[in-house]
């Protein structure tokens, strides 16, 4: 295929729809497969063959609508209308009155001026409820590899990565590593062969982002990697995508094959002389996995133990050789930059941290979902706008983000602009992109203790400071929480807290406190009132107890 | 002893050419022996000890690789399955929304723990770190269908369910 062809065939594909008077998009992600799309999809079909309007009506699946607490959700493409809660009886109401009588079906309808679809900004999301996620036709017809045959033809490696660059683009797993960066070291690394390694081993319990993504628009993903591997003059490229996640797997081999056979992957692309194939790797649950040097241990099938780092993998990684490793996420963003450019890219955002970001929205909050901002956003906005704040009767306490990785940030920090830096001000991160939203009835020594014990089962072991010290981190935090604690313990584990911190080998150690200290920072009466009095002896060895240590903060 | 058991295997077996097709699929190579257990595991439902020999010697690897892969990940079971499985995610948002009281009822309920399986071998319950549906949360993935929006009392019902169609098929 050439890059004419692609550009007929998505000529082609914009005709076929036009044919059609009305798209109906249910969404077919995960969540909304949980909340039974399936039956709804079959009764729309039914509804739509009976009444004839075949001709008239498309029906497709497409990827997350973002209000995935209110599924199955489906969308009326002609006419936007979203509607929520669709049952059997609903989409038969659907087609019967919407499509057939043009009269919306009020009871179920989401008012899309609202502010959680009317405050996002989308540029990974952009394809989510308006292509079909399992056609490459339609991702084509919407500008898709657009930008990889930009890069082939009328680009070389340098300008690729310097558009990067330019745009600003830092590493969406977290950390936040300027991607054009990465990519340059990666390129002018000495070798005879080189990686493109994605990062889809989304661990962070609370996030479900890149599921979202692989599952609505995988395209954009294998288009993201193949653009890396042209500007890094790599040929191979890996994903490594969780077991847990099925039906992105599933997604993911579909579209592989799809761009397999139209020459977008597989030696020759568009004509060019860049080869580049993609493989999935499918990981068997270790949270460890998602640190990069144990994810490429992984890929190689070995225990998923980090290295000591350097070398980078940029320098040292597969096999050996020179990799580019990046999350999904920042994979779903290269193609947009390039099409559109990097002034348009580092236009959105802060100057510090441009473009977007993915959040998945969840807990005690009244619209779960998954959202997309641009960076710099206040707190307050996500949390009350976009999420209508907790349910009625509690009280906002603390949004958790990063994950095992991140902080509690409360009340006080609201008006906090979401980046990269200010996170970490607080003492939370942005990691991967979950938001967990808490109310008054979480306890937030609890919360530590939920997070030391995912940490601690999750530690690979390899290091002393990580594989022991979580574990008694765990067991004081058991005992405050057991009320067994002494002021004594309490020292004890904020020491600990540093220690573990400062000595661990990878992120997964040095990060595993966090959750601890940020929630001491912010909630140290809940410790303190969980404390016991110390045992003390006086002069006469009889056993006392001093004033509590509550009643002496008071 | 051990050669002997790898012998054994091929002949006797035809779930064996599954696997040694997706074997010479990955051309043998140790570097995809996650791949492999992941075969292996689908068709045989667990990992069992001479199935891991077989694999290391396909694979022509020490076999405390293979197991040491095997015992790393969570993914991996070593010990049969009961006839359903009842995941339950413990992932922040199920945490939040109350996961650990299902938990508590589910344990009660079964008299076993998460990790195993009822002593009738009927339900073997399985706690997962994150199933990516936190907008339904709590969930649950009963025989890998995903349930949201749990309750103590809808999970207990369910097992039961499990548990009395078990008993009219015996009656």
């Amino acid at each position: 295929m050439t890059v004419e062809d692609l550009r007929e065939l998505a000529e082609k594909e914009q005709a076929r729809q036009a044919q059609f008077e009305h798209r109906i998009l249910y969404c077919s992600s995960a969540g909304c497969v949980s909340s039974g799309c399936d039956a709804v999809k079959a009764e729309l079909k039914k509804a739509i063959e009976e009444l004839g309007l075949t001709n008239k009506c498309e029906l497709l699946g497409t990827g997350c609508l973002g209000l995935c607490g209110e599924g199955p959700l489906v969308f009326v493409h002609s006419d936007p209308t979203l509607y929520q809660h669709v049952d059997a009886k609903v989409a038969r109401r659907i087609v019967e009155e919407h499509i057939g009588q043009g009269k919306k079906v009020k009871e179920n309808e989401i008012d899309l001026k609202d502010p959680f679809f009317a405050s996002q900004t989308k540029i990974v999301l952009e394809n989510m409820g308006k292509i079909d996620a399992e056609s490459i036709e339609e991702y084509i017809a919407a500008d898709g590899y657009e930008a990889l045959a930009k890069a082939l033809t009328e680009m070389g490696p340098e300008e690729v990565i310097g558009e990067i660059r330019k745009a600003g683009l830092r590493g969406r797993g977290g950390a936040g590593y300027p991607t054009g960066l990465k990519w340059d070291i990666v390129r002018k690394g000495v070798s005879d062969q080189k990686y493109v390694v994605c990062n889809a081993d989304e661990g962070d319990p609370g996030a479900f982002m890149d599921r979202s993504v692989l599952e609505g628009d995988p395209h954009r993903v294998l288009e993201g990697m193949a653009i890396a591997g042209y500007a890094v003059g790599a040929n191979q490229g890996y994903i490594y995508a969780r077991a847990e996640y099925p039906l992105a797997i599933e997604r993911l081999k579909t579209a592989i094959k799809q761009a397999e056979k139209l020459g977008l992957l597989g030696n020759r692309i568009l004509e060019s002389q860049f080869n580049f194939r993609i493989d999935i790797r499918i990981g068997a649950g270790a949270f460890v996995c998602g640190e990069e040097t144990a994810l490429l241990r992984s890929v190689m099938g070995r225990r998923g133990r980090p290295k000591v780092r350097p070398p980078y993998p940029s320098e040292k990684g597969l096999w050996g050789k020179p990799t580019v490793i990046n999350n999904v996420e920042t994979y779903a963003n290269i193609a947009p930059i390039l099409r559109n450019g990097s002034a348009w890219f580092a236009g959105i955002g802060t100057q510090k941290s441009p473009g977007t970001k993915v959040f998945a929205l969840a807990g005690k909050i009244n619209r779960t979902g998954l959202v997309e901002v641009p960076m710099g956003i206040p707190l307050k906005k996500i949390i009350f706008d976009i999420g209508g704040g907790t349910p009625e009767g509690t009280e906002f306490k603390a949004a958790q983000t990063g994950g095992p990785s991140g902080g509690c940030i409360p009340k006080e920090h609201l008006d906090l602009p979401v980046d990269y830096e200010s996170l970490q001000t607080v003492g939370s991160i942005m990691g991967s992109g979950g938001m967990i939203i808490m109310d008054n009835t979480s306890d937030m020594v609890d919360v530590a203790k939920y997070f030391m014990d995912f940490c601690m089962d999750e530690s690979c072991g390899k290091c002393i400071p990580c594989r022991v010290g979580t574990k008694h981190i765990y067991t004081l935090l058991e005992k405050i929480v057991n009320r067994q604690a002494t002021e004594d313990d309490f020292a004890l584990l904020k020491e600990l807290c540093m220690m573990v911190k400062e000595t661990s080998l990878c992120g997964l150690g040095q990060a595993a406190p966090n959750p601890v200290l940020s929630t001491i920072r912010f909630f140290n009466e809940e410790y303190i009132s969980k404390l016991k009095p110390a045992t003390t002896f006086n002069a006469t060895g009889e056993e006392h107890s001093p004033v509590t240590v509550a009643k002496e903060v008071k | 002893m051990v050669q002997a058991e790898i012998k054994n295997h091929p002949s006797g077996d035809n779930r064996f050419k599954l696997l040694d097709r997706a074997i010479t699929k990955h051309h043998g190579s140790g570097d995809a022996l996650i791949e492999i257990l992941h075969v292996a595991q689908g068709i045989f439902g667990f990992l069992e000890n001479d199935l891991m020999v077989y694999i290391a010697n396909a694979l022509k690897l020490p076999l405390s690789r293979v197991y040491g892969v095997a015992t790393f990940y969570h993914f991996f079971r070593l010990k049969p399955q009961g006839e359903h499985t009842f995941v339950l995610c413990t992932g922040t948002a199920c945490y939040v929304k109350g996961a650990s009281e299902i938990q508590k009822a589910v344990e009660h309920h079964c008299a076993c723990k998460f990790g195993e399986t009822t002593k009738d071998n009927k339900v073997s319950l399985i706690s997962a770190r994150c199933v990516g549906s936190c907008g339904l949360a709590p969930v649950a993935v009963l025989d890998n269908a995903v349930s949201g929006k749990m309750t103590p009392n809808h999970a207990t019902e369910l097992i039961k369910q499990w548990q009395e169609e078990k008993k009219e098929v015996a009656a």
